[in-house]
């Protein structure tokens, strides 16, 4: 059952071979019996999930469901819930239990979907290995002693653990991508805007989006059919019709012109990663795509651009975690400086405090113009090399990240290095483009994940395309056992 | 020496927006602590802004209204700093890309000249919450701060002038002016009591006739006209003592303290916070187009320099009666009411400036709360004016009608006996019947001369005042016993 995938289960739901209750209760056992050795959850809502699923089971005896109602999915401890506690794995907020639920998951309750639990993540979202939680590290399904990748590396192993057959995620840099390569699953960053931010706790709230993350591109357009569309609650959400990302999974891809980013395939990729991609660009040649070069020039200063601007926006975003209102507070302040600096001191991770401290520094008088205002021309090149690039091509392929998921402990202690895990990823957020990783092959045993970039609100195109790869090979259904 | 003042105002003005300025709450004033701020003002993990359009209009009607242009392109800014009672750590305001640019207001003067402040530019932000430093103590004895976030969230405009204001009383006048606009707008309720508006000085002094300026000082958070004009003294004696003594001003913030008429220093610039301002992410730049500024001007209304112009010529007041009564929409609007009602508009004038507003004032009453209605006070000077009531007996009408004991101007008069008797033929008969048993002071009017006459007739209007039991219209026995004495 818990090798189903999102499309498969809603169908057997619809045609009453399974109960929502059965199915829920399968998977939170599954998460009982399997986590221990992945802890790709935070919490588990055992009470909360069994109570929804005999709310959809009920519902589709009435006959008003939808093809959510009753399905399982777990939510990256970002998004709030009501009543459920959302610590974003930092100690900050380990006994934080939202009084309210973020846009995306009130979505999923509407559309009857179950939610299992709440996924572990690098804290705040500031990690591309998962090792900066609170709550431990999440150890990726494929390799005993490797990295999910992150920050949504809790809702990638827990994918690809077949723990929960597709989990929300967030990417502000290549969160949902990177451990979505890593672990062998797909995944969906949409366009700036198309999901809304309300009740996802922010990181750099210019470049963070909400996404999806599933085994199949038809699980990730069934996620996105639900997550997507205009809220009133967050005006950086755009209003901008919203398609049925499942109608045009089928669409032929004959003519599509991919365009590859010459600076993405570069000597940093080894060979055998490499030639991974080549074969599965290979593949959509087959399909009917035309393939051409083509170049992002300015592709090497995203990193440094992101790493100003992201921690800028932290540093200011991060402030309301002060003691004050909610959340951890030191014992026993001796007045308001040090309720401030042990509260902070305390309550953040290392990593945090560090982005903290950059964003702080850049934005300072006296450096501010050379650190966040060049950052931000860096980023309008940035922005215009896709749209360049995007008038000669239809898509953008590269490999999501330069090699398969490395060791546990490998990169913690060497911020540059794993700031280059998102060497690939990091500009797309910057241009605010939607793209997704698909499970493209395996180099020595672990996963490698394809990224495809289209324009902006291109994600039907994105999952069509991802689709129809689909369709010719099986990378996407390999399991780690 | 000789100094030259010179003095520039930050005002933060409320605006009477119905809800705040990124969140759906209620902005009503007085209600328990903590029960106006939902999610959103409390900062809680993953709540985002969204702008109140409302603040948008008020602030572009006040651009229209001092005549400034407005910024087509606004834009949001984070200003970093911490204080409990900031809850998400940055206030959301402007600072690159105001909503409004440069204007100017002009003010009267007490010599009857007028005077253009200049305005640098006026933008929007949020206001804080309160922190309440009563005694709370924590279960270690600690003292600790309430934090009272239900005016968190409250859009304010910031008013910043030039430094064009070279004394207390230019200052005040310009305060008062800018009161007076934005009450009149109708953007501001101008309830200073409860902070609707707060004022900073900047203060510099420099010696006569220099160009440069000064060292300046920033006394903030005045609240009170008076406790304005009161901390410029304070400031500007404080700064001329240390110059003349040969030492230097201190650029720094100082509070200013009326009850006691102290002020001292808050922070100085070295201590001053470097607030890390930067384009608010969760805010994308709001456009003000065409349409939007046509339709704040379709709803500016009458503003008080026209209002006054219009008071002196449909009403013939004077300047200062007409200044007085339009600076105040609401007076304004009282007074036309009043005028409108009773006929007499100098009549009216005269009551609302005078007997009115000293027994509003008296009782600490606004306009909303006074006890007598304009209907009431109209129909009073209708009395007042066809004689049917003494200015003596209006002001017991008055007092009746101020405390309630009846309703009906004319029920009064016939109550309480007020009514002026001004039938000619009657009063003849009791100023004959009076006069018949004064033939020692008839014979003693009429050798005086014209000057000792007035001081004698008052001898006459006694009895007769008492003859006619106080009801003869004083200004026709007059004339009768002028026609009878004097032949």
């Amino acid at each position: 059952m818990h090798n189903k995938t999102v499309a498969e289960l809603s169908r057997d739901l619809a045609a009453g071979e399974v109960s929502s209750v059965e199915l829920t209760q399968h998977f939170l056992d599954r998460i009982k019996q399997e986590d221990s050795k992945y802890n790709s959850f935070i919490t588990v809502c055992e009470d909360e999930a069994l109570a929804e699923a005999r709310q959809a089971d009920a519902l589709r005896s009435q006959g008003s469901a939808t093809p959510w109602t009753g399905v399982p999915f777990a939510h990256k401890d970002i998004f709030c819930t009501n009543g459920v506690r959302t610590t974003c794995a930092s100690k900050m907020l380990e006994n934080f239990v939202p009084p309210y639920d973020a846009s995306v998951t009130a979505n999923f309750r509407a559309a009857g979907a179950v939610c299992l639990g709440k996924t572990n993540m690098d804290e705040f979202a500031m990690g591309s290995s998962n090792e900066t939680s609170y709550f431990g590290a999440v150890t990726n399904p494929w390799g005993h002693n490797r990295v999910p990748g992150g920050s949504s590396g809790g809702s990638a192993a827990a994918v690809a653990a077949r723990l929960t057959p597709a989990a929300t995620a967030t990417d502000t840099g290549g969160s949902i991508r990177q451990p979505a390569a890593l672990c062998g699953i797909t995944g969906l960053k949409p366009t700036y805007g198309r999901v809304s931010r309300y009740g996802m706790i922010a990181f750099a709230s210019s470049l963070d989006q909400g996404g999806t993350m599933a085994r199949s591109a038809e699980d990730n357009a069934m996620m996105l059919n639900v997550m997507a569309g205009h809220d009133p609650k967050d005006s950086t959400s755009l209003d901008r019709a919203v398609p049925d990302y499942t109608a045009t999974l089928n669409e032929p891809l004959k003519g599509l012109k991919v365009g590859l980013p010459k600076e993405y395939f570069t000597d940093q990729l080894s060979p055998a990663m490499e030639q991974t991609i080549r074969n599965a660009i290979a593949e959509y040649e087959k399909l009917g795509a035309t393939v051409q070069e083509v170049s992002l020039p300015n592709a090497n200063l995203a990193i440094a651009a992101y790493y100003v601007i992201a921690p800028a926006e932290a540093s200011a975003n991060l402030s309301r975690f002060d003691g004050v209102r909610y959340g951890y507070r030191c014992d026993d302040p001796k007045d308001l400086m040090d309720l401030y600096t042990r509260t902070r001191g305390e309550g953040f991770g290392a990593e945090v405090k560090r982005r903290i401290m950059v964003g702080t520094y850049a934005l300072s008088a006296g450096y501010f113009d050379a650190y966040y205002l060049k950052a931000l021309k860096v980023r309008r090149l940035i922005q215009q090399d896709f749209v360049n690039a995007l008038k000669e091509v239809d898509v953008l392929m590269s490999p999501t990240c330069p090699s398969p998921a490395f060791a546990k402990g490998e990169k913690a202690n060497d911020p540059v290095t794993m700031y280059l895990e998102d060497i690939f990823t990091i500009a797309v957020n910057l241009a605010g483009l939607p793209a997704l990783s698909l499970p493209a092959g395996l180099v020595d045993g672990l996963p490698v994940g394809l990224q495809i970039i289209g324009d902006y609100f291109s994600e039907a195109r994105l999952l069509n395309a991802a689709h129809q790869y689909q369709q010719v090979t099986d990378w996407h259904q390999r399991t780690p056992e | 020496m000789q100094w030259d003042v010179v003095i520039g105002l930050e005002i933060h003005v409320q605006l009477a927006t119905n809800t705040k300025i990124f969140s759906g709450s209620s902005t009503a004033y007085g209600a328990e602590p903590n029960t106006q701020a939902n999610a959103v003002d409390l900062a809680m993990p993953g709540t985002l802004p969204v702008p109140n359009e409302q603040a948008f209009r008020y602030a572009v009607m006040f651009g229209l209204a001092i005549d400034a242009e407005i910024g087509r392109r606004s834009v949001f800014e984070r200003k970093n700093y911490f204080y409990p009672d900031l809850p998400k750590g940055y206030q959301t305001t402007q600072l690159e890309q105001p909503i409004v640019g440069p204007g100017h207001v002009e003010i009267d003067l007490p010599d009857g000249s007028t005077k253009t402040i200049r305005i640098h530019h006026a933008h929007l932000e949020e206001d804080a919450g309160k922190s309440l430093h009563e005694a709370f103590f924590d279960e270690h004895g600690h003292g600790m701060s309430g934090i009272d976030l239900n005016r968190a969230g409250t859009p304010l405009i910031e008013v910043v002038t030039e430094p064009d204001m070279r004394n207390a009383e230019e200052a005040v006048a310009f305060a008062k002016k800018l009161h007076s606009l934005v009450t009149s707008l109708g953007i501001c309720d101008g309830d200073m009591s409860q902070g609707s508006m707060r004022f900073d000085v900047n203060i510099s002094l420099k010696p006569k006739g220099q160009d440069e300026l000064g060292t300046r000082t920033e006394t903030k958070n005045l609240n009170s006209f008076r406790f304005m004009e009161q901390a410029i003294a304070h400031e500007v004696e404080r700064q001329m003592d240390i110059l003349e003594d040969g030492g230097e001003i201190v650029q720094e913030t100082r509070l200013y303290n009326g009850d006691r008429d102290e002020s001292r220093s808050m922070r100085t610039k070295e201590e001053a916070n470097d607030y890390r301002y930067f384009p608010c992410p969760d805010l994308l730049p709001v456009e003000i187009d065409d349409s939007f500024i046509e339709d704040c001007r379709s709803r500016l209304p009458e503003l008080p320099d026209a209002r006054k112009a219009r008071f002196k010529e449909q009403f013939g007041l004077n300047d200062y009666d007409a200044s007085l009564l339009s600076g105040d929409a609401k007076l304004a609007s009282f007074f036309e009411e009043v005028a409108a009602r009773g006929k007499d508009a100098k009549l009216a004038a005269n009551w609302i400036l005078g007997e009115f507003s000293a027994r509003l004032n008296a009782e600490d009453k606004s306009i909303a709360d006074s006890p007598i209605t304009g209907a009431q006070l109209g129909d009073l000077i209708v009395r007042i004016a066809d004689d049917s009531v003494s200015s003596a007996g209006a002001k017991k009408v008055f007092e009746a009608l101020w405390a309630g004991e009846n309703d009906n101007v004319d029920a009064i008069i016939d109550a309480k006996g007020l009514k002026q008797v001004s039938d000619t033929g009657a009063l003849e008969k009791l100023v004959d019947e009076v006069l018949a048993g004064m033939p020692d002071q008839i014979q003693q009017y009429q050798e005086a001369d014209d000057k000792k006459r007035k001081k004698l007739m008052g001898g006459f209007m006694g009895p007769l005042m008492k003859a006619s039991k106080g009801q003869g219209n004083p200004k026709l026995f007059t004339e009768i016993l002028k026609k009878k004495l004097e032949g």
